[in-house]
């Protein structure tokens, strides 16, 4: 079987030594630095050590301590290994750059964490909501979201 | 009193009101809107599968609004589905009825408290003959439902206040 995320993260770090990738072992993932996501993502795809042809989740995630996260679940088919990429963001600055080109499937799930926890991604190409209608306010899966009186003459609580 | 009540002796020949044989035919002919919103839709399926058989009452699933006499609003509505309920009620030629099957439907079900996408009702949105409760309601709730409407329409005045 594969490569551990231990193994993953010390291999990375040689290739990008200043990106200061961490090792979270209470959930094994690589934490990554927001600006590097794209040139990491296209390191772990092309690697021939690595393999991870296959983006199987991308999520948005509100830690609910003022921070907004991203969550990469890639899978190898060939090496048939798994690793998982976490990227953290202020929400005053919910920015991150777009992996739709790396993984052309991430292109819906980042529509549907730009929809639901508001996240933006730089560079995507047709960041519109997925879920939602395109009139909503607010972003729902934010911790802070309030429910609407009315939407669109429709009274919305019970 | 039934239609056939006042019948002659050769039998060609009942006597009835005009109202009385229109609403008959309207309430053997009642032709449902196929659309289904969630889960409630499956037994909406299965009333109109071969064990339930609700074709027996005269239902006709048609897929135009044109068409269509009832409107079974089998599931959850979401706001953004609400605004095309809507819109498909009001393109229906009236009389017009709607049905209001399961929990959902009736008052926003499980998604009552933290739905912030859900409609608590569709009856906020059009106005609803018959409720069926249900989470979901079995077919035979939902042909229940529909001998209710029947009588409904069975009472059905055109020609004066009754």
């Amino acid at each position: 079987m594969g490569k551990t995320h231990e193994e993953i993260c010390t291999y990375l770090s040689e290739l990008f030594p200043d990106a200061g990738l961490e090792y979270d072992d209470a959930v094994p993932c690589i934490n990554v630095p927001p600006a590097l996501i794209r040139e990491i993502a296209l390191q772990v795809r092309d690697d021939a050590e690595l393999a991870f042809d296959t983006l199987m989740c991308l999520s948005g995630v509100d830690f609910g301590d003022g921070t907004l996260g991203v969550v990469y679940h890639l899978d190898s088919m060939s090496l048939r290994q798994k690793l998982t990429l976490k990227v953290t963001i202020p929400v005053a600055e919910a920015c991150v750059p777009t992996v739709e080109r790396v993984w052309r499937i991430a292109e819906w799930h980042e529509r549907e964490a730009y929809d639901l926890v508001g996240i933006v991604f730089q560079g995507h190409g047709d960041l519109r909501r997925i879920l939602l209608p395109e009139d909503w306010e607010g972003h729902p899966l934010r911790k802070d979201y309030q429910v609407q009186e009315f939407y669109n003459g429709m009274k919305v609580p019970y | 009193m039934g239609l056939l009540s006042q019948q002659y002796d050769d039998g060609n020949i009942v006597l009835t009101s005009v109202e009385g044989v229109l609403n008959w035919a309207r309430l053997c002919s009642l032709w449902q809107m196929s659309f289904g919103l969630a889960c409630c839709a499956i037994e909406m399926m299965a009333a109109s599968a071969s064990h339930n058989d609700i074709m027996r009452f005269g239902v006709l699933p048609r897929p135009s609004p044109r068409q269509c006499d009832v409107m079974i609003v089998a599931g959850t509505v979401t706001l953004k589905m609400a605004t095309r309920v809507k819109r498909l009620y009001e393109q229906m030629a009236e009389p017009r009825y709607v049905v209001s099957m399961g929990s959902c439907s009736n008052c926003g079900g499980p998604y009552w408290e933290h739905g912030y996408h859900v409609l608590k009702g569709v009856d906020r949105v059009v106005p609803v003959d018959v409720y069926i409760p249900g989470c979901p309601p079995r077919p035979e709730a939902l042909l229940e439902g529909w001998m209710r409407l029947q009588e409904k329409v069975r009472d059905f005045t055109i020609v004066k206040e009754k």
